[in-house]
């Protein structure tokens, strides 16, 4: 049962969620080996070779993978599948974008999401926004599959693996890469955070989103948003948790002045603790949060702020 | 240009899905169903892009029994010019799907598919991948901004941390992201025109595809509720109960 794990990463650091998602992998198989796929990339594969578990780190390190282009990078997992039984990501953005490509090239079916492993060839997956959970049978020979980082606990990192440089190059030549207007944050991110904070249609306006960030600073923790937040303008779309946005379960989970809608709650519903500021008693948000109070933003977030 | 948008029917956003008693699915019956609400943007993409002259035929296609239908009807009341309809009542997956699309692309030869990144009911976000990779066309998912420049596309997508532009080769593949575009509402008028547009129905047994299932579904079951906590008074208590009580600050 041999297991291909590509890594999720920036070129400079590999992103905590592929320890959850090697996790994830260790429940499928024993042989797991990690790629890397980038440019100028070595100390990605410095950390994944310290990474649990793992017996080997493959590592194309080439200028046309740089961006990691769907096109690209599909071809290179294609040309590398026949030694694997399982071909495993995270279901971040770049894994949802070259994941189906890679399945549809090998002629076998996707699991997406996963957040369970029952055995080798069987997953739990949610479906409907969260609403409903699927346990599905792959009956392919090959199982492609990415995996929701939030049901799974990451690996430790005291390993060392070896790693193995590869020469392939696959330019499907049919797309580029522009450029990249990523959000400068020194918060931490979304979906590693250990505390989110998150606004909804209830903070009036995008500036309103200030009164979040000293109670995200003190706790060390991010700021997220629920889809009405996002489709009114307040705030940009990669702040989103929910079913079409960001999946988070970090042990504190704040929601301010959302109402709590099922896409919503489709995002952050593993959270450990969830605490709820609404004004409006009757808001679904109560139905799930550990602690709720109902209270006017305006007043409660600077009252809580001062009191952290 | 002609653009390709692939829609598909799914329970309303607004309704709440059941679990049916035996685990072996979702309760749909009697469910308000309604087109994909990212189909719906592909749709308004390809409407906006024939209004601004760079398209010139909007071709609405679903897969699935007579009653996705409805969808195309409404496709076809928010602008799109014709429909297709294959035709098949087993409930195909996505690479199914993909197989079955890359047909009608390979007839109609349209310079852009424009999908939905994900159904809001299984939630796969894999059908414009897998297509992209059977027609071997570059894909710009999860897409924000689209705009034609000769004889590639920009398309700007909403990655992990803000946003990427990638420009992709005619033909190609997009799927849209929520802030893409608003849809409009289809107007009466538009709605009594569109029933006289044309709509052809192909078998999908006609297209000489294997269709087997590659996956069991082996159960749906409800998630696990999380019980209501309690309501505190005031913020005192709530900082009290997350140090003292729930221990996630100190």
């Amino acid at each position: 049962m041999s297991i291909l794990v590509i890594a999720e990463h920036d070129n400079s650091i590999l992103k905590a969620e592929t320890l959850k998602t090697v996790g994830a992998a260790q429940k499928m198989g024993t042989d797991i080996t990690i790629l890397v796929v980038g440019f100028n990339c070595q100390s990605v594969v410095d950390s994944a070779s310290k990474v649990n578990g793992v017996g080997k780190v493959l590592v194309c390190d080439n200028v046309i993978y740089e961006h990691q282009l769907a096109e690209n990078v599909s071809l290179l997992v294609t040309e590398l599948a026949s030694d694997y039984e399982h071909i495993v990501a995270t279901a971040l953005t770049t894994g949802k974008n070259f994941m189906p490509r890679v399945a549809a090239l090998l002629d076998v079916a996707q699991i997406s999401d996963i957040i369970g492993v029952e055995n080798s060839d069987t997953f739990i997956r949610p479906i409907y926004a969260g609403n409903a959970i699927a346990t599905v049978q792959s009956l392919d020979n090959k199982k492609v599959i990415t995996v929701r980082t939030t049901g799974f606990d990451a690996v430790t990192t005291e390993g060392n693996a070896e790693i193995i440089a590869l020469n392939t190059v696959t330019d499907a030549g049919i797309s580029s890469h522009i450029s990249d207007e990523l959000t400068v944050s020194e918060r931490p991110d979304l979906g590693a955070a250990g505390v989110v904070i998150s606004g909804g249609r209830g903070m009036q306006n995008g500036d309103n989103f200030k009164l979040l960030e000293g109670i995200a600073d003190k706790l060390g923790g991010a700021i997220g948003a629920s889809r009405a937040a996002v489709d009114a303008g307040f705030v940009p779309n990669d702040m989103q948790v929910g079913q079409t946005g960001k999946i988070v379960a970090p042990d504190l989970y704040i929601a301010v002045g959302i109402s709590g809608a099922i896409q919503h709650l489709a995002g952050m519903k593993d959270s450990k603790v969830i605490v709820a500021i609404n004004k409006d008693p009757d808001a679904p948000i109560f139905q799930v949060a550990d602690y709720g109070i109902v209270a006017d933003l305006f007043d409660a977030l600077p009252e809580l702020e001062s009191k952290l | 240009m002609k653009v390709l948008v692939p829609v598909k029917r799914v329970i309303d956003y607004n309704v709440k899905v059941r679990v049916k008693a035996d685990h072996s699915n979702v309760d749909l019956a009697n469910t308000k169903m309604a087109i994909n609400p990212f189909c719906e943007i592909a749709i308004e993409e390809a409407v906006r892009l024939k209004e601004a002259g760079i398209a010139t035929e909007i071709i609405a296609i679903s897969i699935g029994d007579k009653s996705c239908q409805e969808q195309l009807r409404t496709a076809l009341a928010l602008g799109a010019d014709r429909a297709i309809q294959i035709e098949t009542d087993e409930n195909l997956e996505a690479l199914n799907i993909a197989k079955l699309l890359q047909k009608i692309v390979e007839e109609e030869k349209p310079q852009l598919v424009i999908l939905g990144k994900q159904s809001i009911d299984s939630d796969n976000n894999q059908t414009g991948q897998m297509l992209a990779a059977l027609t071997g066309m570059p894909q710009g998912t999860f897409a924000s901004v689209v705009k034609v420049d000769g004889d590639k596309v920009n398309v700007t997508r909403e990655v992990d941390g803000g946003l990427q532009t990638v420009a992709l080769n005619l033909p190609a593949i997009i799927t849209t992201d929520l802030r893409l575009n608003e849809p409009r509402y289809a107007s009466l008028p538009n709605i009594m025109k569109a029933k006289r547009k044309p709509l052809v129905i192909k078998p999908a047994a006609e297209f000489g595809i294997n269709l087997t299932a590659r996956t069991k579904l082996l159960k749906v079951t409800p998630p696990v509720q999380r019980q209501a906590g309690i309501v505190v008074s005031s913020i005192d208590e709530l900082v009290e109960k997350l140090k003292n009580e729930a221990k996630v600050i100190s």
